[in-house]
């Protein structure tokens, strides 16, 4: 029997700090929840909106996979292993921290508003090397389609991480209706709305909702407008 | 009454931040080392409430630390820390101190 947890947007933790108007799904920075530490082995998913030119200064990170999926404007990237980048909306951008790096974060443009989806997963592996990545997705596969941008596996296209992790990302037309399968046995999956408003197992969603889905290997999905956008997060539900 | 933290990883760039990170708020005190050595001996010197194992110690460090860290202070709490900087820090030590 499927279980399931619902993340309303509105439930989010929130701090604005002028520049950067964030929301948790976890407990983040100065916001603590004991009920909202993790699902699974997703520890943070943080939806910033970071204003022009404005950002983080360098920062260290040790074992965690950190990734980075902009949706509006672009970031400026510099980290401790000499990568030096900038991430667009339609790209995503990994880094394994594993033994650590560190790294800044700015809004790369002056006049337009950043706004990205910051993902922390634990590793499967401690203390790895220090790993970073970054790739153009393919937008138009995702048209009625949950298209696979990040796995555990170094062959597949897109990204990979140091964890039995899959994302996938889709845009719906209204009453699409499709399921999706979990990768792996133990793993489940927290399903983010990005946009527009979805039944998810029969739950509705809108905007910024979530839902977190395990003890089952597939779940339904129907989008319930033309604007729809998810992102699906499967990853293990066991700690390392 | 403050809460002691010792805080033990092999970065030294990452060691500074979460000195910073540990003491900026009034209510813990953090002692951040990146030597095993310093760590026993600073729980030899003073009670410490928490211990928050940071990045690079390999599997074999961790098991012989945790070995001694219990058999000097058998009531302490060791929890590992993710993330390296702020993000985390803050849930992991209410979490553990319950």
């Amino acid at each position: 029997m499927s279980q399931f947890i619902l993340y309303k947007e509105n439930t989010r933790g929130h701090a604005n700090h002028g520049w950067l108007n964030a929301h948790h799904s976890f407990s983040f920075a100065n916001y603590y929840n004991p009920e909202r530490m993790h699902f699974g082995v997703l520890r943070v998913l943080n939806d910033d909106l970071i204003d022009g030119g404005m950002g983080f200064g360098s920062h260290p990170h040790d074992n965690m996979e950190i990734i980075t999926i902009p949706l509006a404007g672009a970031i400026a990237h510099k980290d401790s292993m000499g990568n030096s980048a900038v991430i667009n909306a339609g790209e995503i951008q990994i880094m394994s921290a594993g033994t650590g790096v560190s790294h800044s974060e700015f809004n790369a443009l002056e006049d337009v508003q950043l706004n990205l989806l910051q993902i922390w997963l634990f590793p499967n592996k401690k203390n790895v090397a220090p790993r970073y990545d970054q790739k153009t997705l393919d937008v138009a596969a995702r048209h009625n389609n949950f298209k696979q941008i990040l796995s555990p596996n170094a062959d597949d296209d897109n990204v990979w991480i140091h964890q039995d992790a899959w994302f996938s990302l889709g845009k719906f037309d209204a009453d699409f209706e499709t399921e999706y399968k979990i990768k792996k046995a133990g793993n489940g999956v927290y399903a983010f709305v990005i946009s527009g408003e979805v039944s998810i197992n029969g739950q509705v969603l809108n905007k910024r909702d979530a839902i977190g889905i395990w003890d089952t290997d597939s779940i339904s999905f129907k989008s319930n407008s033309a604007d729809a956008e998810v992102l699906l997060m499967d990853v293990p539900m066991e700690l390392n | 009454m403050q809460t002691t933290i010792l805080y033990i990883g092999r970065d030294t760039e990452i060691t500074v931040v979460m000195n910073r990170l540990l003491n900026a708020r009034p209510e813990w005190k953090g002692i951040c080392v990146c030597s095993d050595e310093e760590a026993i001996s600073i729980l030899k010197a003073q009670d410490v409430d928490l211990v928050l194992l940071g990045n690079g110690i390999s599997p074999e460090c961790e098991k012989v630390l945790r070995s001694d860290i219990i058999a000097l202070k058998p009531q302490i709490k060791i929890i590992q820390h993710y993330g390296g900087g702020s993000g985390l820090l803050y849930g992991e030590i209410m979490t553990a101190l319950g």
